[in-house]
């Protein structure tokens, strides 16, 4: 969800290529989140409640049915990532007891919180109205909240998503949901806006989403196209910014993924590829899938070493923690909270292991990926404990071997430069040596026991 | 033709045999007396499950074998940790080690209880790694309406139940599962009655004996447990002791990856009557007796579940001050201080540390912390960190 991409340069070069390289869908999505900082800044004198909540099984349809707006800690921590401020905000809260241990996300929002809680405008963020904990395909939101509940004096409704660990939602698990949505989340919000739910407005937001989805499907699945293009991982990471986080549910939404639809349409037809940081991408020689999230502190950096060597991401589990649409769903205006349910629960954190390894089989059959790389970040155990399994899995299902890089969410310590660039060249080399006949087809690379040290390059 | 053992001197220890039964069952993780159940219960399953809570009677009433699967200790990990990043705590890599090893082949199935995102995936990696056996993932609920979250536990457990059932348990008996709760519950009370031994004479149960104790319960039926807790207690009570002059701490934050024994032990030399802990939590989780009276026993195995599970970092505390219930045990056990350890990389424990440290300060209760990981094999820095610690809380209480 980078809604702030910036690319790596002096501001002077920067600006430049930005205004040579920016399509009119980044120029659209920029003012969204501009408009949002802005109501956000002007909601206690506009009158606005403000709901903090988090991006997988969001409910941001009905946030915006009662007129509220989210803010997304997440989203918050990502870009302090990426203005390079995480590394003191994280400093900040290890200096306040928190462990080196724990998720960075955490720290990084509680240290921007205890240094006046700037939003990237520049301007403070305003206090929760409601913390509304959506647990979905992350125990530490939990304790998250947990602990922000001690920040704020406000009350906190928490929103159980179970797990589909047998790769199933059962009508129990549909039924928990939607009676947490009856019972408890919607009357909390209710007190909280001082109204009743305006079910003709949730129906409304929730026919906006679906039409969002279904555009930004036609974007992923351009990707099959050879050259393809878009990149699924660092393009996708802007791609998913509106969809995943405020603007679901509006009209916003839906001009913004029908415009990037028609870009990209645009660009297949003309044979194009994707932008990098540094232009237009030139030969695609690598077509990659992806697990697991980006690096934010040097995101720049890291597309670049894909990018210099030809290699498109084509599919990405990253851009489907907020969704698996590609896959059929999508909000459904007839059956309001069942179809807020299915959407918590389908989310691809909330999927089991083997699901995810029937998923990335899937990606790298149907996008005809030469190779697959997980990319194991130290903070999130939702997406990592098992990675190495899914590698050697994947290997065996599919032929392809797999290449395996550690770093962090927005830890800067854990992004070793020169360490993920080796592995990744070795990993293309040893593609390329498969392509040319000078190593064995069908032979997984040896799976090399990670090592991670604070500040390893 | 073997010797015979020699009788017991006079002095010895009246809790020496029964703590070496335990610490045997400790010691291969309670794997050779499931093994041992099943030859005398040909047919019978026995159930692996993770920290912390598993609804025991339920298994028991299934005629299933509850086994602990609390990690593998100290016990050399060789291929479970190519499974696992350097920044993964260490219990998924060790008992994935029993996995592979063979150690576990007399489980039948295993139970992974919801307590964090890596107990929850080790749910997935044990349905690809052994697809012969059960694995499955209890989600229990963090909503605790009956109607909403009652609802969708009593859903989970009966999906559990039943495909324990259609593997060859007993069906689910409403008057098995009565006597099992009754059962269930009187070990709950010998658990208790021991924790009274611990607060009000620490001497006479040091806390590393009512660890291996309770623990090893873990690979036993309610009964068999309830059996040796009542020899155990019986036993120490025979012992002639006097007071320490040790400070009382609450020890917390060990709830899921246990540390080593060494490490309780090294407390205890440092000074600390560790007078509650919550290493074995998943025994004592429902606060109070479950309702073996009710009509409906499953329904009242849910109920205790949501009203009174204890508070622990994987529990979703709603509007409940946080440290509200740690302090509570600190004051119950007239505790001087808390411990907090916790294994390294645990994310419930450590996120929770801030905010329980934080009540500590608020309350005026002084505490330490560290990290462990259950095969830690040095103990020199946390028996000096313990002992610095104890000597301050004296330091401190002698204050004028």
């Amino acid at each position: 969800m980078s809604e702030l991409v910036r690319v790596g340069k002096s501001p002077a070069a920067q600006r430049a290529a930005e205004a040579e390289n920016k399509d009119r869908s980044q120029v659209r999505q920029k003012r969204m989140i501009s408009d949002h900082f802005d109501k956000l800044a002007r909601a206690k004198e506009d009158g606005r409640k403000v709901v903090y909540t988090f991006v997988p099984g969001n409910l941001t349809e009905l946030i915006g049915a009662f007129g509220m707006l989210p803010v997304l800690p997440e989203i918050n921590a990502l870009q302090s990532g990426m203005r390079g401020r995480s590394g003191a905000y994280i400093a900040e809260a290890e200096r306040g007891g928190h462990s080196e241990d724990v998720c960075s996300y955490v720290k990084c929002d509680l240290g921007m919180l205890r240094s006046g809680n700037l939003g990237p405008t520049g301007t403070p963020l305003p206090k929760p109205d409601l913390l509304l904990l959506s647990y979905t395909g992350c125990f530490t939101f939990m304790k998250w909240f947990e602990i922000l509940k001690a920040e704020y004096d406000c009350p906190v409704v928490m929103l159980h998503v179970p797990y589909q660990a047998t790769g199933q939602v059962t009508r129990e698990m549909r039924d928990y949901v939607v009676r947490q949505l009856e019972h408890d989340v919607i009357p909390a919000m209710e007190r909280v806006a001082g109204k009743k739910l305006d079910l003709d407005e949730l129906v409304a937001q929730l026919t906006r989403s679906a039409r969002a989805e279904d555009a930004i499907v036609d974007v992923w699945e351009s990707a099959k196209a050879r050259p393809s293009p878009i990149d699924a991982y660092f393009g996708g990471v802007y791609y998913v910014g509106p969809i995943f986080s405020s603007f679901r549910g509006s009209e916003d939404a839906i001009a913004y993924y029908e415009e990037l639809r028609e870009e990209v349409r645009g660009r297949a037809a003309r044979g194009e590829g994707p932008m990098t940081p540094d232009g237009p991408m030139g030969e695609q020689k690598w077509r990659l899938v992806v697990e697991g999230p980006p690096n934010w502190t040097s995101f720049n950096d890291f597309w670049r070493m894909f990018a210099k060597e030809g290699a498109v991401v084509v599919a990405s589990t990253y851009t489907r923690v907020g969704g698996l649409y590609d896959y059929g769903f999508r909000h459904d205006p007839r059956d309001p909270l069942g179809t807020l349910a299915d959407y918590c629960l389908g989310c691809y954190t909330n999927h089991s292991l083997p699901a995810r390894a029937d998923l990335l089989e899937k990606y790298v059959r149907e996008y005809q990926a030469d190779g697959f790389v997980i990319n194991s970040v130290k903070s999130c155990n939702s997406f990592s404990a098992g990675q190495l399994l899914l590698m050697r899995e994947l290997e065996k299902r599919t032929g392809v071997p797999g290449g395996f890089i550690e770093s962090d969410l927005v830890d800067p310590r854990y992004f070793g430069k020169a360490n993920i660039e080796n592995r990744l060249q070795s990993y293309l080399q040893m593609l390329e040596a498969r392509r040319e006949g000078r190593a064995p087809e069908r032979t997984a690379l040896p799976v090399a026991l990670p090592v991670l040290a604070p500040g390893a390059t | 033709m073997k010797a015979p053992l020699a009788p017991a001197p006079r002095d010895a220890d009246p809790a020496r045999d029964v703590l070496r039964r335990a610490h045997a069952l400790l010691e291969d993780h309670g794997l050779a007396n499931a093994a041992a159940w099943k030859r005398d219960h040909p047919g019978r399953l026995a159930v692996g499950y993770m920290p912390v809570y598993a609804p025991r009677p339920l298994f028991e009433a299934l005629g299933c074998l509850p086994v602990a699967v609390f990690g593998g200790g100290d016990r050399d990990v060789i291929r479970g940790d190519s499974y696992f990043q350097s920044y993964i705590c260490h219990i998924p890599r060790s008992t994935l080690e029993l996995g592979v090893s063979g150690a576990l082949q007399g489980i039948d199935a295993m139970v992974f209880p919801a307590i964090c995102d890596v107990i929850r995936n080790l749910s997935g990696m044990w349905q690809m790694l052994f697809p012969d056996v059960y694995a499955a993932y209890l989600d229990v609920p963090q909503n605790f309406r009956p109607e909403v979250g009652g609802a969708f536990y009593r859903a989970e457990l009966e999906r559990i139940a039943s495909d324990l059932v259609a593997r060859g348990a007993l069906a689910l008996d409403p008057e098995r599962l009565r006597a099992a709760i009754v059962t269930e519950n009187a070990r709950r009370r010998a658990l208790l009655a021991l924790g009274d031994v611990r607060r009000e004479e620490p001497w006479r149960c040091p806390a590393s004996e009512a660890y291996a104790i309770t623990r090893a319960g873990g690979a036993l039926l309610a009964a068999d447990h309830l059996a040796l807790l009542g020899e155990y207690l019986a036993a120490i009570a025979l012992r002639r002791g006097s007071p320490k002059d040790n400070v009382r701490v609450v020890l917390t934050g060990a709830f899921c990856e246990q540390p080593p024994f060494g490490l309780i032990k090294s407390l205890e030399l440092a000074g600390c009557d560790i007078v509650d802990d919550d290493l074995q939590l998943g025994l004592t989780y429902i606060e109070g007796d479950i309702d073996a009276e009710a009509a409906d026993p499953l329904g009242a195995l849910v109920t205790a579940f949501l009203e009174r599970g204890a508070a622990t970092a994987s529990r979703y505390i709603g509007d409940a001050h946080k440290g509200d219930a740690l302090l509570a045990r600190v004051r119950r056990a007239r505790a001087d201080g808390v411990v907090f350890a916790a294994a390294s990389f645990c994310d419930p424990a450590l996120l929770d540390e801030p905010m329980l440290e934080a009540a500590m300060d608020e309350a005026g209760v002084p505490y330490t912390s560290f990290k462990y990981a259950e095969n830690t094999g040095q103990f020199h820095v946390i028996r000096e960190q313990a002992g610095a610690f104890s000597d301050a809380v004296r330091l401190w209480e002698s204050a004028p």
